[in-house]
């Protein structure tokens, strides 16, 4: 009795443990193989090609993949679970298909010239603090960048030390070092860039480029010419080579104590200018730039030509503007051999000075007669 | 951002974020999709663009302007795209009458062309068509591929490839469990491609693990396949190194026995015996003189004993 009752038991046990499987159990002739990491399941059963089309399609395809999805779910629930902030997660393994990566994997960046010299010594990297304890401020402020701790360039008051010369200005001094640490780093740092991407890079100043210019090659010649030990004193020059120009000093400047009338002449000169009361113009000029102003104007009107009629009436006022005080004084060399002429020139730099006279040697006559339409 | 001789030095913290986005990297991001049409569209072809971009949002973006490209002939046109927009994948579509309702999926290995697969669009159903309540956006589709084809044949083998790429989502370590709500499913038959997009229903059944009901959602595809533009096999290997630094560490020096017991290794340093730190015994301090004979010699059988290669120690978990 007692082994029937626990055979009937075991039975029925395993009756009921069928049954409540039963509505997750799915028969395969092949396993599905599964990719959990990436959510993947891949069924290779063959596809019945005649149930496909006895069977409405939708419902057929319907059913393969309740199936297919029923035993991909089987296996997740099968994965070890956790419970974050009451909700349930399940843990994934690693994706196992291989895809191609969307770019190739980074290089390893090339050390700079100190970290080379830091792995050669030995040297680590401390780890510092972001944030310093100013005294003067009492705050704390950041190690390095804007309203940095020990900034010496914002100092109000910097004691003059005192082998240096009392009238250098210390705190252009200050800038000055601080724009040539700047600009140094920045060469640094190209330079490192430089040397990692393996590119060319001169000794001197000069970087090659694909296409040079005429001038930029004749630079280069110079360059090259001059550089020698006796500073391309004794270099042969080429059958038609030209002489390099703008090659010495730039500006010339009367010595100190020189030629005494020469000097005494320059600043009667100068009183005469400041006395007088007519502005000093230097006719060529003047007119040069009349011309070129016009020759603009006209290529530009004809550029815009029919579409901008009302705007031309306008236009003068502000082209004439930019006239201001270039035609006047220019030192000594603006009066040229023109002389008294000065009354003539009508271009007296404001706009609406024109006009007033006629413009010497018979130039165009009043600038305003082109066709402008008002 | 400056340019000079190619080096792009960026002005802002945000400018240098982006470009540092764009570079490669041990893992990378996820890939994006660029989804745009051909020089003539039917309007199969734009809905169909549409709702897969709406199954790929957010990383996806749909060109609004057609371009007269032909990706099979001249792809430097859509390598330029993928740089400047940093997409991997794309999906072009276009109609014309030799090759109806077209669908190119792509995918680009260091913005140039991998994979190329042309599939033809036999039937469609559009996503509001089917009128039932969606998945939200953004959720991680389950991909089941069904058919002997997905297994045997080699372009089959590269479209499934394709396709997991473009429909994967992002990579997870962990998913909520009531949140396997969307499945795609493909099946190879016969030549034709059958895509159909489900909702995941999970019911109660009597034990732990529920009982699916599929409704059907999304989009539905009857694909055809038709020309096919596959990377050569030294570039399809390329693209597929990883970088060691992503190989897991291999723990050294741990052993396990048959049984099962976890053993280590411990590697120790020559000693010197002599002047072992051992426990201090007042009373066998060495005397001047008798004694220190007789402790020596001791001291050096004992030695002897002990070795000093690697000892294997038991380790209990």
């Amino acid at each position: 009795m007692a082994a029937c009752s626990i055979e009937d038991v075991l039975a029925k046990a395993e009756k009921d443990e069928a049954e409540r499987l039963k509505s997750i159990t799915v028969l395969k002739e092949l396993d599905l193989e599964f990719d959990t990491g990436n959510l993947l399941a891949f069924d290779k059963n063959r596809v019945d090609v005649h149930d496909f089309k006895s069977t409405s399609k939708e419902e057929f395809l319907r059913s393969l993949a309740r199936d297919n999805t029923q035993l991909f779910i089987n296996e997740v629930w099968k994965r070890p679970t956790e419970r974050i902030e009451d909700v349930i997660v399940v843990k994934l393994p690693e994706a196992t298909t291989p895809l191609p990566r969307e770019k190739p994997p980074p290089k390893p960046k090339a050390p700079t010239k100190w970290e080379e010299f830091a792995k050669l010594k030995g040297i680590q990297k401390k780890k510092k603090t972001n944030l310093v304890w100013d005294e003067v401020h009492k705050e704390w402020k950041r190690r390095w960048g804007y309203q940095r701790a020990k900034d010496d360039t914002k100092e109000w008051l910097i004691e003059v030390p005192v082998n240096a010369d009392p009238n250098e200005d210390q705190f252009a001094k200050r800038n000055n070092a601080k724009k040539e640490r700047v600009a140094k780093n920045e060469f640094n740092r190209l330079k490192n860039i430089a040397r990692a991407q393996k590119l060319p890079t001169p000794g001197g100043g000069l970087v090659p480029t694909a296409q040079q210019s005429k001038a930029e090659l004749t630079q280069a010649i110079n360059v090259a010419k001059a550089s020698t030990a006796s500073a391309g004193k004794f270099q042969e020059s080429l059958p038609k080579e030209k002489a390099p120009r703008n090659t010495g000093k730039k500006r010339k400047f009367q010595p100190l104590i020189g030629d005494f009338t020469d000097e005494r002449q320059k600043q009667l000169d100068i009183l005469k200018v400041l006395g007088s009361k007519k502005p000093r113009i230097d006719m060529t000029k003047a007119v040069n730039k009349q011309m070129r102003e016009e020759d603009r104007e006209s290529a530009s009107n004809a550029r815009k030509g029919p579409g901008k009629k009302g705007r031309k009436g306008n236009m003068p006022g502000k082209g004439r503007g930019g006239f201001k005080g270039k035609g006047g004084f220019s030192g000594k060399e603006g009066f040229s051999g023109k002389g008294g002429s000065s009354g003539k020139g009508g271009f007296a730099g404001k706009g609406k000075g024109r006009g007033r006279g006629k413009p010497a040697k018979g130039q165009q006559q009043n600038p305003r007669s082109k066709p402008g339409k008002r | 951002m400056t340019h000079t001789d190619g080096i792009v030095k960026p002005k802002t913290k945000r400018a240098k974020r982006f470009l540092q986005g764009r570079e490669a990297k041990l893992t990378e991001n996820i890939k994006n999709a660029m989804i745009m049409k051909g020089g003539n569209t039917t309007d199969t072809v734009t809905q169909a663009l549409k709702d897969i971009y709406a199954l790929k949002k957010p990383n996806a973006v749909l060109f609004k302007k057609k371009n007269i490209v032909r990706p099979f002939e001249d792809s430097t046109s859509l390598e330029f795209f993928s740089k400047k927009s940093d997409c991997s994948l794309f999906l072009f579509g276009s109609h014309n009458k030799k090759r109806p309702n077209n669908l190119i999926f792509g995918r680009l290995f260091d913005y140039h062309v991998l994979d190329m697969i042309e599939l033809g669009i036999e039937k469609f159903t559009t996503l509001k068509d089917i009128k039932t309540s969606k998945c939200p956006e953004g959720t991680k589709p389950m991909l089941v591929f069904a058919g002997e084809a997905f297994d045997f044949d080699n372009e089959h083998k590269r479209l499934k490839s394709v396709l997991i790429d473009f429909f994967r989502g992002p990579t997870v370590s962990s998913v909520r469990l009531a949140g396997l709500e969307h499945v795609l499913h493909f099946t190879a038959l016969e030549g034709k491609i059958y895509m159909r997009s489900y909702k995941v229903l999970l019911k109660k059944s009597g034990c732990r693990t529920p009982r699916i009901e599929l409704d059907e959602i999304g989009p539905s595809f009857d694909f055809v396949l038709r020309r096919t533009h596959l990377a050569s096999d030294d570039l399809y290997k390329t693209a597929h190194r990883q970088p060691k630094a992503l190989k897991p560490k291999k723990k050294k020096n741990i052993s396990t026995d048959a049984f099962g017991t976890k053993f280590g290794r411990l590697h120790m340093q020559k000693q010197n015996l002599d002047k072992l730190q051992t426990r201090k015994m007042k009373g066998l301090r060495k005397r001047r003189g008798q004694h220190v004979a007789t402790e020596t010699a001791a001291t050096e059988t004992a030695a002897t004993e002990e070795s000093t290669s690697p000892k294997k120690l038991r380790i209990d978990e």
